[in-house]
Formats: C-alpha cells, structure tokens, sequence
C-alpha cells in the first residue's frame, strides 16, 4: 500500500513523461534538422580535405582551422597570416558595426515618433513598419538594387538635377551592402525600441523638464537609459544577421566583396575547402554566441534593475 | 503675445527623421512595383504602362514550378511545424517548473540564434550524404530543413496564447466527466485556434521566404521561387523579375494584413 505522498509523486512522474513525450517530435526534427548537423560541422572542421570537395572520412588534421587565420606560400613553404579572409572578417565586422550604428540612428527617432502618437494611429505606423520586415529579404535587396544601380532612381534625380553628369558606382563596393543592410535591418531596429518606447512613462520627461533640464539633458539622461533594454535588443537583432549576411552581400557586393557568409559558401563551392568552410562556419557561431551572451547578461541585470 | 506650448512629448528634428525613414523604407518597393508595369524591354527605360511582364512570368513554366514547389514545401512545412509546436507548447506552459522545461525552451528557440548560412552549410553536408546513402534525392529534405525553422516561428505565438489561459475549463471539463481528449477538443482546442492560426501563417511566411538553407539544401531542378529569382537576379536582369517579385511582395502584404486583422480581434 502506498501512501498519498506516494501517489502524488507517481502522478507528478507520469505528468512529466507525458510532456516529454508530448514535445519530442518538434525536439526531434529540430536536433536532425537544425542542432545535429551542427556537430556535423564541428567534426568536418577538423578532418582532412577531399581532393573534390568534401572530407576525406577518418582522417583528422587542423589544416582547416589553420587556413582561417594563416596561409603557406606553395613555393617556399613560408607562414603568413591569411590577409584575405582577415580582411574579409574585417570588412564584416566594421559593415556590421556601421549598419547598428545608422539604423539605431534612424531607428531611434522612429520609434519614439511613433510611440508618441496618439493611441489609435500607432497601431497603423507599427503596421507600416511590419510590411517591410514581412516582406521577403531578397525582394527587398532587389529593390535596393533598383534603387542605386547607376541607372537607378538616385543616380537619375542626381543627373537631372545636375549635380553630377556621371553617374555615381554605387553597386559592387561596400556603400552598397551597407546601405542594402541598413535597409533591410531596419525594421528589426525600431520594433524591439518601440516596444521598450511604449511604455515610456512620460511623467518622468516632464520631471526632468521641471528640474530644468534641457531638451538634450531629458534625451540623454532620462529617455535614453530608460530605453536601454530596447537599445541592446534592437543593436543585437541588427548586429547578428548582418554578420551573417549572405543574400545582401551576394547581390550588392557583387564577387569582390565578400563577406563571412560568401567566404562559407565559397569554401563548399569554387574553394573545395570544406573543412576551412566548417572552421569558418563554428567561428561564425562562435562570435554570434558571444554577442548572444552579452545581450542576456544586460538583459538580466537591467530585468534586476527594473524589477 | 501667445507663447506655444510647451510639448514635453517632442523631441526637435525626431519627426522628421520618422518619416525620412518611412520614406526609405517605401521608396525602394516603390520603385520595385512600378518598373514591374513597365511596357520596355528594359529595366532601366520607360516604355509606359502594361501588364506585359506579368503575362510572361505568369506564362514561364520555370516559373509556375517554382512557385509550385514553394507553395507546397511551405504548406507541408507549415502543418507539421504547427502540430509539433502546438504539443510542445502544451507540454511547455501551465506547469510549474520541472527538469527539462528550461532545455526544452532553449532547444525550440535555438534555429533562432544560428545564423542562417551555419546552418545552411550544416545541413548541406549532412543531407549530401544522406542523399547518396538512400539514393532519395525528393523534396523531404527541404520540408524537412524548413519544419525545422519553423517551428520556433509557429511556437511562439501559440506558447503566447496557452500562457494567457488558465486551466479552470478544463479542470470544470474533467470534474463533468470529460476524457483527456474530450476537453483538449471541446474546450483547448477552440480557446487555442488564434493562436495557431498565428502560429500556421507566421512559419507559412517564414518557409516562403527562404532563400539561404533552400539555396544549399536543394539538388539539381528544385528552384523555390525566392532561389529562381537569386539566380536570375545574377543574370541579365528583365522587367520579369520585378513582376514575379510584386506578385511574391502582394501575397505576403495580405498574410501581413489578415495576420494584422486577426490580431486585432483578439485584443
């Protein structure tokens, strides 16, 4: 016979199973088709390459994690450090960097703009901004496209106005990709900053304009750090997929820039490198992680601050 | 003399900024849209107004395939990201916590924090093999890949809707003698459908615009139309694209809107 005590434990065992059991498909197409494959990734980076592409199975070297940050001249056997894809890393950051910084910029006033409508129009102004972030990444960097190719709307209206008689090359240089990414990040910026805006409590704007603070003084010391947790969500939701960029890069940037994301997809395509591919790809992560934990870290404590 | 009121709410120049971003935000797909009516030839000249491009994307049969094929990895995708996610957000809200619940979250959510080409080449290598194991080279792959990352799309909104009820209705269904199953039909279920249904159109959107994993999970002849367009992007680039990319933009701003619609009545 066995107690209540018993019995309920029992009863809570089963309960837990039942969840497990109820959540293992979608835990178990995720781990074949999303987690799994991961691994995968992590072990080819450490194997050596095949002479078409591909692994040669069971044989292990570092060569792969070497060629990320170094090269061996083929004639004379000397080390130098692989200035292609440090550079290529380079340029992804610093484009990364650049496309946080100007959607913040734009982004920022945006969101407060909307936040300060009144009630029944926001809903409208947060639709205008959903239609673009819903609308599929290539049309709209297509779009772009459209918009700066040297027969494009900017360089017609530059020429007609005459202020240039030459149209101006903005495709395939880095101009291009940062402004296709401002472009198509931007939604991403200003809904996280609208959602922390929202719920602005104006009445301490109002203390800080009693207290003789200046308009910049209430922007600076009062707004502004009362929307930091919307500041860092809206900066990492840029700042990740702009390092990752594939498609932007690939269309504005034509074959010469390059970032991460085309010198992946080089290594399992013209390169035949996939193990430097795979080394390239688990660093990729490894940098995304970290930006990851940074962002949890804040969040926690500002969550601590705030109650 | 009238002095203006002091506006606490305004900050100088933010207004202006709003809608130099609303501008930049319109003008591209602007753009994009009417070039897609232009009678020419060309991308880059005029020709007046016409329907002609629509006509011949509507009438090119790599076309018509593609859009096929997106429509119906998307749907398979979809459905099966939906019911799964829908189980696990039943066996993830209205419990206290226990072993496992915090895994499971960070499980669901992690097609999120990869970023897209990690995955793509993860699943290129391991699909490759795949596909000369078992000499099945169909379109499993790709509902299979897009279920994947999809599913942290379907489960959220349904996580959003389970978490805002209480369990009252079914306790009151079982004390009336329902079974298990009665009241997860006759009373979750119906509560539950916004939330699907939310959950159904956001992973629906999200499969149909892959470009990256279905870019590298494909084999030979299983274009979706958003690689189509990548590959003819890359091409001598005709008013046809604009076409197909207006048609592909007017559909999702009606999944947008419907999306936005039902949203509203529920609040």
């Amino acid at each position: 016979m066995s107690s209540a005590a018993e019995i309920a434990r029992q009863t809570q065992q089963r309960e837990i199973r039942n969840r497990w059991l109820l959540s293992a498909p979608a835990l178990l197409i995720i781990f074949f088709a999303a987690i799994g494959p991961l691994f995968v990734v992590l072990a080819y980076s450490f194997m050596v390459k095949g002479d078409y592409g591909d692994v040669k199975f069971g044989q292990y070297s570092l060569d792969g994690w070497f060629s990320v940050f170094f090269q061996r001249d083929i004639f004379d056997d000397t080390l130098t450090l692989a200035d292609a894809h440090l550079s290529i890393f380079w340029r992804s950051l610093k484009l990364s960097f650049f496309t946080t910084l100007l959607t913040l910029l734009l982004g920022f006033p945006t969101a407060y703009f909307i936040a300060t409508r009144p009630r029944n129009t926001r809903e409208i102004w947060v639709f205008l901004v959903t239609i673009p972030f819903w609308t599929n990444l290539l049309i709209r960097t297509f779009a772009m496209q459209q918009v700066i190719r040297n027969e494009g709307v900017v360089n017609s209206v530059l020429m007609w106005t005459g202020i240039i008689d030459q149209p101006l090359q903005i495709m395939f240089t880095d101009t291009a990709i940062l402004l296709g990414m401002v472009y198509v990040y931007l939604p991403l910026m200003i809904l996280p900053l609208y959602a922390s805006m929202e719920k602005l409590d104006f009445r301490l704007i109002e203390a800080g304009y009693d207290l003789y603070a200046g308009r910049l003084q209430v922007l600076w010391r009062v707004i502004i750090p009362l929307v930091k947790p919307g500041v860092i969500a809206g900066s990492i939701l840029v700042f990740i997929p702009s390092l990752g960029a594939y498609v932007i890069p690939r269309v504005l940037g034509g074959g010469k820039n390059l970032m991460l994301g085309n010198l992946i997809e080089l290594q399992f395509g013209a390169g035949r490198n996939w193990p430097l591919g795979a080394a390239l790809s688990i660093t990729l992560m490894v940098i995304v992680m970290v930006a990851l934990l940074f962002y949890v870290r804040n969040a926690a404590r500002s969550g601590a601050q705030h109650g | 003399m009238v002095r203006r009121r002091f506006e606490i709410r305004t900050q100088p120049g933010f207004a202006f900024l709003a809608l130099v971003t609303f501008f930049m935000l319109y003008l591209p797909i602007a753009v994009l849209v009417v070039y897609a009516f232009n009678a020419s030839d060309s991308i880059t000249i005029w020709g007046g107004l016409s329907l002609h491009w629509f006509r011949v994307a509507w009438n090119n049969s790599a076309v018509q395939d593609a859009a096929w094929r997106s429509l119906i990895i998307a749907v398979f995708a979809a459905t099966f990201a939906t019911i799964t996610a829908t189980m696990a957000a039943l066996a993830t809200t209205r419990t206290p916590p226990y072993p496992g619940l915090t895994f499971k979250y960070a499980f669901i959510n992690q097609p999120l924090m990869v970023p897209e080409i990690v995955t793509a080449v993860a699943l290129l290598i391991v699909f490759s093999r795949v596909k000369v194991w078992t000499g099945y080279s169909g379109l499993g792959y790709l509902i299979a890949a897009h279920t994947a990352f999809c599913i942290p799309f379907a489960y959220l909104p349904i996580r959003a809707r389970l978490e805002s009820m209480d369990l009252t209705l079914e306790r009151a269904a079982a004390d009336l003698y329902a079974t298990p199953w009665m009241a997860f039909k006759r009373i979750t279920l119906p509560l539950l459908r916004p939330g699907i249904i939310a959950g159904f159109m956001l992973a629906f959107v999200i499969s149909l615009d892959d470009v990256v994993i279905t870019e590298f999970v494909k084999s030979g002849g299983q274009d979706t139309l958003p690689t189509y367009m990548l590959g003819q992007i890359r091409r001598t680039v005709t008013p046809e694209v604009n076409a197909i990319a207006t048609a592909f933009l007017a559909l999702s701003v009606i999944l947008v809107t419907a999306f936005f619609f039902i949203n509203r009545q529920k609040n």
